[in-house]
């Protein structure tokens, strides 16, 4: 139980890079509160970074929040399987359910062997930490851009393929993911010559479709 | 971009966790739609990342930002946390910008 406590203080900390999310989406054209109100309400990185990069390419609104319910997808079968770390009673569980992401869930399933209160103290201490450091970085980053000036000539505009590249990384060290995601990029950067902003993205994620085939099954 | 915009984006994020919450089961833990949500993210994650630095309408554009990018890449490698890749990716980013 300490250790899940400890885990989880230590992961917390870790939402720190709410800064960058703040910052890269006010440059991206988004105003300060849209950055906290993404950050506070939707509360998942990738998503977020996704809507703030197709506001920034200039995409329709449908594209951006097509990219980033895609991309947010994945948190619907995390809660799935914490649906036993999950509290039962309606409220709280609504409350858990805004925690549920990567970093999250993955705590919680790795101390499950220590028994479920163990899962939920991970859980609960991840979820809480995280959530504060990134709402908190989140209002820094956006108010701190906007009164920085333009972001472009401090090199800001590279932060969100950057946190693109950090976030698919561990994807890339596994054989299988990597190669699906070698593939979305070479037809996304294929199309992205001819398609509008934003639909390229789409169209590299429907190579996820792999996994309907017998052979890409996980 | 309209607030009505970041409104159905954030409520959409969270409508999905509250969805897997208290959806049975069942109705999302089939082996094909498990396989493919599991892969949504690396294709998403993979399409971003380059159209991000290259892609533009009309043409590939490539700039400095290449430089931040394979420096982010050169820290992953050697497992630099979240923040310090992204710090390091901007910093070489605006030198590069600055010196070249």
């Amino acid at each position: 139980m300490a250790a899940a406590r400890r885990d989880g203080i230590g992961l917390g900390l870790l939402g720190v890079y709410g800064v960058s999310f703040g910052a890269v989406a006010v440059a991206s054209g988004l105003s300060p509160l849209q950055a906290v109100v993404l950050s506070a309400v939707g509360f998942t990185g990738g998503s977020q970074f996704a809507f703030a990069a197709v506001a920034a390419a200039g995409g329709a609104p449908a594209v951006g929040l097509a990219s980033a319910w895609l991309l947010g997808l994945r948190n619907t079968l995390y809660a799935v399987r914490l649906t036993d770390v999950l509290p039962p009673r309606v409220l709280p569980r609504l409350v858990a359910a805004l925690l549920v992401i990567d970093e999250t869930t993955s705590m919680a399933v790795r101390h499950e062997e220590n028994g479920r209160p163990a899962a939920r103290t991970a859980f609960w201490t991840t979820g809480v930490g995280l959530f504060a450091t990134w709402n908190a970085t989140t209002v820094l980053g956006a108010y701190g851009v906007q009164a920085l000036g333009d972001p472009a000539v401090l090199g800001l505009d590279v932060a969100a393929p950057a946190a693109f590249l950090a976030l698919v990384w561990p994807y890339l060290q596994v054989r299988r993911t990597s190669v699906v995601a070698g593939l979305a990029a070479v037809v996304a950067l294929v199309l992205s010559v001819v398609a509008p902003a934003g639909v390229p993205v789409l169209a590299g994620g429907a190579v996820a479709l792999l996994g309907l085939h017998r052979r890409w099954r996980t | 971009m309209s607030w009505a915009a970041v409104w159905l984006c954030a409520a959409g994020l969270f409508g999905q966790k509250v969805a897997g919450a208290f959806l049975p089961r069942a109705w999302v833990a089939g082996p094909r739609m498990r396989s493919v949500l599991a892969l949504l993210p690396p294709a998403m994650l993979g399409a971003l990342v380059l159209t991000q630095v290259a892609g533009s309408a009309g043409g590939l554009v490539l700039d400095l930002r290449l430089v931040g990018l394979a420096v982010a890449a050169v820290a992953l490698v050697l497992r630099a946390p979240f923040l310090l890749v992204l710090v390091l990716a901007v910093v070489s980013t605006a030198l590069a910008r600055l010196l070249l």
